[in-house]
């Protein structure tokens, strides 16, 4: 805490952000230890939260701190998948090339940045989806993957299925608290004060000197390396890859629901989206369309009269900030009994 | 060869009717709707449905839907669009994006998976063509679907600039706080010009049934035809939209000559390789400049 003038201080850490980081950290431990517990169909239900946190947490990046709303992510979850597949089917170990896919369709991300981020709201929603389409399209084209009927990560094989199974858990926990961390970091650094004063306001933001391209760049690459790993986990989980199945706007649609109900541009809001997403899909799964139905009438619902999401309201209500990414003004008891 | 091209630039005429009311839309209310191609499908359904269930011939039957559409339009104005706007710009994307998945699902749920068709119903229409000097095909439905493009850009234009509530429209897409000023109901002129888009949703939805296949998944696709033929189309006027839907019409047309797959593809590499050139040559995109010439049509 420092003070900035007699009975205004600025604070980051609170109590209870630091007792939530503690809290996290425990929790980090308890899960990574899981599997020795747990059954197989409980880890890879888990396994299944951890990409949805990876998911939710990058979109709401994207979104929430660069102002970019995309309909097309499932480019990068789509690429990130067939790029594995790819690797793999050249030699590469599955789960190395699993990371190498990531970093090879992150790369591809940069010069789309380009393109992409001068469009401005709807188009650059829209222009996403488009390229979506261009590279499920173009990767149908490929003979390894057969067209729809797709293939499979077959050199997962080489691994038995119970090895296989905590291995990618472990994989999936180790990348969630990465990307978490990365992004929580980076909130925190100068580029995070750039992105969250994009995200209040962009003219005024240019003109007090934020970089915006840039800060939005990084953003854009970032969202497209996190979704790419997810996308990659989701096809180690999965084994098979269908095109259709990993380029579908659903998880686009998804994404949204995730961020939108957790609370859009609040970073603890994308890992509550992701965890009630996660109840919601356990509990109505398997009611299949109305459970879609459902999905995007609570995303219409909250984006007209909650647009700030629960955790938005639970923040304003309670004036709780458990991962501070910002700064927090506080006035003395003495200055506020003048006022 | 050139029946490829005549029908691509015939195919075009689809895509002007279905992109013209999303670039009004944007123009008018500064709003991208992401249900658009759903509506569409919906529509289709409706005609569908009167034509499969009562007998009604799906001509009569837009009869009935058209002003249906419109009542739609009013509403989603009314009830979602207008909230949703006060919220930001980015607000409505997430709000359409979610109608549009409850829509598509809403339409799983009562029809299936099943693809339909309008074809079965208008005769002889959807396969019936002319015969040009040197083995020249032009379909019929194709001529029609060109002819009814011209007719709605052309009727639109002609509302915009003659008629008192069409002057109000632009006012409201140039200056709303102004145009409030002057006695403009802003509310008013917005649920009306998204009725005027829904009409053109419709007919849309109608042609899309008549010329080919649909599903309850459909109206993504055509979201994503509708905003490229708009995007490429985008520095002119709402003829701009026709051009447009030209351009991308032959571009799928070629693809597909050259490959088997290449339809889509040809289409959606037309589009970047548009916005590529435009975003080097300006800087930015042109989808703004609609809005520019909305505002002085003449």
């Amino acid at each position: 805490m420092s003070t900035i003038a007699p009975g205004i201080s600025v604070e980051r850490w609170t109590a209870s952000s630091r007792m939530t980081l503690a809290a996290m950290m425990v929790a980090v431990g308890l899960l990574a230890a899981m599997p020795t517990i747990a059954s197989a169909g409980v880890t890879d239900r888990m396994t299944a939260l951890f990409i949805y946190v990876i998911l939710a947490a990058m979109w709401n990046a994207l979104a929430g701190f660069g102002g970019l709303v995309s309909v097309g992510q499932q480019v990068f979850f789509g690429l990130g998948a067939y790029f594995t597949i790819r690797l793999a089917d050249a030699g590469l170990d599955p789960f190395v090339s699993l990371i190498a896919a990531a970093v090879v369709t992150g790369a591809i991300s940069l010069p789309l940045s380009w393109l992409m981020l001068r469009l401005k709201g709807g188009e650059f929603a829209i222009g996403m989806w488009v390229l979506a389409e261009l590279a499920h399209l173009l990767v149908n084209l490929d003979r390894l993957i057969q067209g729809e009927t797709g293939t499979s990560l077959i050199s997962l094989n080489a691994y038995d299925s119970s090895t296989r199974r905590v291995a990618i858990y472990w994989l999936a926990l180790a990348a969630m608290v990465a990307l978490l961390g990365a992004l929580f970091a980076l909130m925190r650094s100068r580029a995070g004060a750039a992105m969250q004063a994009i995200r209040d306001n962009e003219d005024a933001a240019t003109s007090v000197g934020v970089r915006v391209a840039a800060t939005k760049r990084l953003l854009f690459v970032l969202a497209a390396f996190g979704i790419a790993v997810a996308g990659g986990l989701w096809l180690a989980t999965a084994v098979t890859f269908q095109p259709k199945t990993y380029f579908s706007v659903q998880w686009t649609a998804y994404m949204i629901f995730m961020v939108l109900v957790g609370g859009i541009g609040k970073f603890e809001g994308a890992i509550l989206g992701a965890i009630l997403f996660f109840i919601v899909e356990t509990v109505f799964g398997g009611t299949g369309v109305w459970y879609l139905v459902g999905l995007g009438a609570t995303a219409v619902l909250f984006s007209l009269y909650l647009p700030r999401g629960l955790w938005g309201e639970i923040e304003r209500r309670f004036e709780l900030q458990l991962l501070p990414v910002g700064y927090r003004l506080t006035f003395s008891d003495l200055l506020k009994d003048r006022q | 060869m050139t029946n490829t091209l005549i029908q691509g630039i015939l195919l075009g005429g689809y895509y002007a009717v279905i992109a013209c009311g999303l670039s009004f839309m944007f123009s008018v209310m500064r709003i991208i709707n992401l249900a658009h191609g759903s509506l569409a499908v919906a529509a289709a359904y409706g005609l569908w449905l009167l034509a499969a269930k009562l007998g009604i011939p799906p001509f009569i039957g837009l009869l009935v839907v058209l002003p249906v559409m419109a009542i739609i339009g009013w509403l989603l104005q009314r009830f979602i669009l207008e909230r949703s706007a006060r919220g930001g710009t980015l607000l409505p994307i997430l709000t359409t994006f979610g109608l549009s998945i409850v829509i598509d699902n809403l339409l799983f749920e009562q029809f299936g998976a099943d693809t339909r068709s309008l074809a079965p119903f208008i005769g002889n229409l959807s396969y019936a063509s002319w015969q040009l000097p040197g083995h020249v095909f032009v379909g019929k439905l194709a001529v029609l679907m060109m002819v009814t493009a011209i007719a709605v850009i052309g009727g639109l234009q002609l509302f915009l600039s003659r008629f008192a509530l069409g002057r109000s429209i632009r006012a409201t897409a140039e200056d709303p706080d102004t145009a409030g000023l002057v006695g403009i109901d802003a509310r008013r002129v917005n649920a009306v010009a998204t009725a005027i888009t829904m009409v053109t949703v419709g007919i849309a939805g109608a042609f899309l049934a008549m010329r080919a296949t649909f599903n309850p998944y459909s109206g993504g696709p055509q979201l994503l035809f509708a905003f490229e033929a708009a995007v490429i189309g985008g520095a002119g006027s709402l003829w701009g939209t026709l051009l447009g839907g030209i351009v991308l019409g032959l571009a799928q047309s070629i693809g597909a000559q050259i490959h088997p797959q290449g339809f889509l593809i040809g289409g959606h590499i037309a589009f970047l390789i548009v916005l590529f050139v435009r975003l080097h040559q300006f800087g930015f995109l042109s989808f703004g400049k609609i809005r520019t010439r909305l505002r002085s049509p003449s």
